[in-house]
């Protein structure tokens, strides 16, 4: 049997590729540890999307000149080069929206708020960003259905312990992300899909962080509903989508009505088009996806494995040395279960006085509750520091994080 | 923006304590960043005579509910709450800064380079504001216009 090492890259060469890294803040250049806010792009990406703009703009699906079919096939391209990425060879399978709060919202106006009633149950889980929350609540507002969440462990991981009295015949849908933007945590996604389908529930993955972060094949998990960010991903803002089982895009309802998503329109109704058509209402963000698209082949060319490896490197380094510098982390301390978030507080410095005194080092980290107030309050913080690593990130960047921290505890000196 | 000021106002907070017998109190959190003020005030006469805070949060927050705990006692309540406007006025770049009447506060001019940070220092002036409310009208007296 042989051991394939996985591929690795070379940073400093990647690092050439995002002319945003250039800047120079305050005379030092720029350590950005925010992707998982959203990610930077490569020049490939921004050019296939200004290229776009420059030789092939047009409305997709609807002129019949040249131009128009220009576009159309590069929108459909982009569609079908998306879906392969995460291992769907059906191209109608992939809605495009503008990320993953639209895809979740979609699922719960489609799905969950036509199907559900009194006595059915959406499972989530305290690890949750509130995009994979808040609409859930929306929609068990509007049907009367009960909305419950799995707990967490004090490390971080989903509490799994009582998962027989969470997940039942009254559970309908299971709403759980591949990787907390919060904690780092890497879910356990293929077992917990096993056993909600054994109970008759649908599986919605967040996968706002996984999928820039992970391999994925949405197929060999078997997931149902599946959502994904291309601005995490080297891709555009406002790209990204939803891939789901066709069977139950056939029996969503749309979200948004208008343009391009009919067949045909009456005084008093109108028929829907095709799926995915019927849920992309009115002129799409057709450059974005086609600029996603580059973002997928400049993954690609990378390897995932390979992306995952540098960036569990970088991760299992950043624990360390934060824990020697007396940060306290959140989360696994296995760096084989975390992605590249890294949730933490520095001796008792305030997260936003120490986001804005790194500021002064040109190192940008992200201080809040990351959108999962869930998370906060039961780890008892309100707030939490967060460096995010990818594919342009080195240990360096994790040397001028610790060294700037340190500074900080100089000016509060505790 | 980490004046020594402001960062002694953090460590040793002025009027941090309770206060048994205010009538007027109020506490309100920011929770974009977990900030939270509680302010509670004595009221004699119109006169704020006595005022104190509990609070957690960050440096900036921390530090103007200490200092305005300071600047405001034993003002008239029409007079602190027209500081809370100056104050306001003052983070929004559009009042000059004075030593004479704001004190340590004008420490905390630096923080309007920070938009995000505005609201950590302006917390504290608008929870004082809210227990406020009300006070001026029970004596009959126009409540004061503030922006």
């Amino acid at each position: 049997m042989s051991v394939t090492e996985p591929r690795t890259f070379d940073v400093a060469r990647v690092r050439a590729d995002f002319p945003v890294l250039e800047r120079v803040f305050n005379g030092k250049p720029l350590v950005y540890l925010d992707s998982a806010a959203t990610s930077h792009k490569p020049v490939s990406v921004i050019e296939a999307e200004a290229d776009f703009y420059r030789h092939h703009n047009a409305n997709a699906h609807r002129g019949i000149y040249t131009l128009g079919e220009e576009a159309t096939e590069l929108f459909e391209g982009a569609r079908a080069t998306i879906a392969a990425f995460f291992g769907v060879s059906d191209p109608s399978r992939l809605v495009f929206t503008r990320g993953t709060t639209e895809a979740v919202n979609l699922v719960a106006y489609g799905w969950a708020r036509k199907f559900l009633g009194p006595g059915d149950e959406i499972l989530c889980t305290e690890m949750e960003h509130h995009s994979n929350i808040v609409p859930w609540q929306q929609a068990v507002g509007a049907t009367g259905a009960t909305l419950r969440y799995i707990g967490l462990t004090d490390d971080g991981m989903l509490d799994l312990s009582d998962l027989d009295s969470l997940l039942t015949e009254r559970t309908k849908l299971l709403a759980v992300t591949g990787m907390s933007n919060a904690l780092g945590t890497i879910t356990p996604l293929r077992e917990l899909i096993v056993a909600a389908h054994a109970v008759g529930a649908l599986v919605l993955v967040d996968a706002a962080q996984m999928a820039p972060h992970l391999a994925a094949d949405v197929d060999a998990l078997d997931a149902d509903f599946f959502a994904f960010s291309g601005h995490k991903m080297l891709g555009p803002t406002a790209s990204g989508g939803l891939l789901a089982k066709r069977e139950h895009l056939e029996v969503m309802d749309p979200m948004f009505g208008g343009g391009d998503m009919i067949r045909e329109v009456f005084h008093d109704h109108a028929t829907w088009n095709d799926v995915p058509y019927r849920f992309e209402a009115g002129t799409m963000q057709v450059a974005q996806q086609v600029g996603l698209a580059e973002a997928v082949r400049y993954l690609e060319a990378l390897g995932m494995d390979a992306v995952r490896a540098h960036e569990q490197e970088i991760t299992a380094y950043a624990l360390e040395r934060l824990q020697e510098a007396g940060a306290t982390v959140y989360g696994p301390g296995d760096p084989a279960v975390r992605g590249g978030a890294v949730s933490f507080w520095y001796r008792e410095v305030h997260p936003h006085d120490l986001a804005t005194i790194l500021n002064e080092q040109a190192v940008a980290i992200r201080a809040g509750h990351h959108c999962a107030q869930l998370v906060m309050r039961r780890f008892g913080t309100p707030a939490t520091a967060r460096a995010s690593f990818y594919v342009y990130n080195s240990t360096d960047d994790v040397d001028a994080l610790v060294t700037a921290l340190s500074g900080a505890g100089d000016i509060f000196a505790f | 923006m980490y004046k020594e000021v402001i960062l002694d106002h953090y460590k040793s907070p002025r009027n941090k304590r309770e206060l048994p017998g205010a009538e007027l109190s109020c506490t309100r959190n920011n929770p974009l960043c977990g900030d939270e003020i509680g302010v509670s005030a004595r009221v004699e006469d119109g006169r704020i005579v006595d005022v104190a805070f509990q609070g957690a949060g960050c440096s900036i927050s921390q530090s103007s509910a200490s200092m305005m705990t300071e600047a405001v006692a034993g003002r008239t309540v029409d007079e602190a709450r027209e500081m809370a406007a100056a104050f306001r006025g003052m983070m929004a770049g559009e009042v000059e800064p004075d030593e004479d009447r704001f004190g340590d506060l004008v420490a905390l001019k630096g923080v309007v380079q920070y938009p995000i940070r505005i609201k950590c220092a302006v917390l504290a002036w608008d929870v004082l504001q809210e227990a406020l409310e009300g006070v001026g009208e029970a004596t009959g007296a126009q409540p004061h216009a503030v922006g």
